[in-house]
């Protein structure tokens, strides 16, 4: 007779605390994830390795047109430029320009990939304190908004001009005092202490530039939406300035990104989805500013945002699998998964969701998750509690489309692939993972050190 | 390695330890090597019971089995 083997679970303990009780009751935070839209992780693992990186097309025009629509809704002109730092692998940034979004960038690269994607010169925003003067010269040719960081960067921009005959579209990057410290008055010229409009007025007296924004972006990962009021209502000081002293009146205003995610941050006591404001929350902040500012109907600025994260990151997965279980010198449970802070940047200061990719039973244990690099740096959390996992198990970590797909490096471990799954539910590859081959195309070695003899 | 002589444990998984106050919950097959333990069975033979009943490699079970005892070690469970 053969007798069926019952279902095999790792031996585990768990001390039972009886202190305070935890106000917001017990979660489970987990919850076995085995699709992303409709697409079996196993199968996406099964081709194209692990860890992977997958994004959902579906969620980010979703992501999209929603803030699209929060804007437009309760204000006449908005525009929305894709943030390419925040995530600009083409794939990505074209369902962006697909769209109607412009372009927002601040390399020289990031201008060539702008352009490089069919992103016409003029729907280009070049933002950014370093842009070098063969970059400066191709985006007046192409007729770009250069939005100036610092007066070393206007005076050569008046210098340059000498030898264009083109007036190149300007506007001022401003930073101010929106009550949320410490400021961001790295980027940009001052607004409190006359800086900003003394750049105005050095514009505009050179009679070589024009004149057509006021840029502002006062932050990352903002949680108050006063303070985008506060920004709108001082950007929107300086156009009517302008406008009555200057007599020249300002095309748009772009309020730039920093609209968080609803991810959770390090040490934050609430989970992210309970406390961050919506694009709702924010759009009604400074568009009801704008309007209330008491520009006439047909004089009213193009509102211009360059949201990444709030658009991205919830479309963005890690696939990854667990390497080994340990347990460390005081008990606790540590996890090693084959995907690090390399890949994984944003760890550093998220407290990252993560499930498991199969079925588990109801005990679950806390631990920390380590990555594989051989760097005491590397850990994904801190302290989860996860279902007992085993070697060979996979876990998803949720939210991780901005950011990590730009600032991750090839340390130790390579970067995986990428896969961006269309909104008929057909995975494609997007970004191939790197080889020796790749990682050493750049390097040279003197003919000197070609051989050793060990 | 053997448990402690007055660790009390119950059918469903829990565990008390009266010198020092503790209690602990655990999964049933946690539950079930307990009680194997309390029936004074040695370590090879509840690891032979345990490859007979579940669906599990030698390896793997070898693998655990050290961390449970770790477990019970760092729980102060075990006979010095």
């Amino acid at each position: 007779m053969i007798t069926q083997k019952l279902i095999y679970e790792r031996p585990f303990i768990k001390k039972m605390n009886a202190g305070l009780m935890n106000k917001f009751g017990t979660r489970t935070e987990f919850q076995a994830l085995k699709y992303i839209d409709g697409v079996s992780v196993k199968s996406l693992l099964a081709e194209y390795g692990s860890p992977v990186f997958v994004l959902s097309e579906k969620q980010i025009r979703r992501n999209y047109q929603n803030a699209v629509r929060s804007f437009k809704t309760r204000y006449p002109k908005v525009q929305f430029a894709w943030s390419y730092k925040t995530n600009y692998i083409n794939a990505v940034c074209n369902v962006f320009h697909q769209e109607g979004s412009w372009a927002e960038v601040v390399s020289g690269f990031e201008y060539r990939k702008a352009l490089g994607n069919g992103v016409p010169g003029n729907k280009i925003i070049f933002n950014g304190p370093d842009k070098h003067p063969e970059d400066i010269l191709l985006a007046i040719k192409n007729d770009s908004l250069l939005h100036i960081d610092h007066f070393d960067e206007l005076y050569s921009l008046i210098e340059l001009c000498d030898t264009q005959d083109k007036k190149p579209r300007v506007a001022i990057r401003v930073n101010m005092d929106t009550g949320v410290y410490p400021i961001w008055d790295r980027f940009g010229f001052n607004y409190e202490n006359g800086q900003a409009w003394n750049a105005i007025t050095k514009i505009i007296g050179s009679g070589k530039l024009k004149l057509v924004g006021l840029h502002c972006h006062i932050g990352t990962y903002m949680l108050a939406t006063s303070a985008y009021a506060i920004a709108a209502s001082k950007l929107c000081e300086l156009a009517t300035n302008c406008k009555n002293q200057l007599h020249t009146p300002i095309q748009y205003l772009d309020l730039g990104g920093g609209f968080p995610s609803t991810n959770t941050l390090r040490g934050a006591y609430l989970p992210g989805v309970d406390t961050v404001p919506s694009v709702d929350d924010f759009a009604e902040a400074i568009t009801s500013t704008i309007l209330a500012h008491g520009f006439k109907q047909d004089e009213l600025p193009l509102l211009i945002l360059e949201s990444g994260r709030v658009l991205i990151d919830d479309a963005g997965y890690l696939l990854g699998t667990v390497l080994a279980n340990k347990r460390l010198s005081d008990g606790r449970r540590a996890t090693i998964m084959d995907f690090g802070v390399n890949i994984l940047f944003t760890a550093f200061w998220y407290e990252h969701k993560i499930s498991p990719a199969q079925d588990f039973t109801h005990h679950s244990e806390d631990m920390v998750l380590y990555g594989p690099l051989c760097m005491n740096i590397d850990v994904v959390r801190e302290s989860v509690n996860l279902p007992l996992l085993n070697r060979g198990d996979n876990v998803v970590v949720h939210k991780v489309g901005a950011y990590n797909m730009t600032q991750w490096m090839q340390f130790i471990s390579m970067r995986p692939n990428v896969v961006m799954i269309d909104e008929k539910g057909n995975p494609h590859l997007i970004r191939k993972a790197e080889t020796l081959g790749y990682l050493e195309m750049q390097e040279e070695t003197p003919t000197h050190l070609k051989s050793i003899n060990l | 390695m053997k448990l402690k002589k007055n660790i009390a444990t119950s059918e469903n998984g829990f565990i008390f330890n009266p010198a020092t106050g503790d209690s602990f919950s655990s999964n049933p097959i946690a539950a079930e090597i307990l009680q194997m333990m309390k029936d004074g069975k040695s370590s090879s033979q509840i690891k032979a019971e345990l490859l007979d009943k579940y669906h599990v490699e030698e390896l793997q079970l070898e693998r655990d089995w050290d961390d449970w005892m770790s477990q019970l070690k760092d729980a102060n469970l075990l006979e010095q």
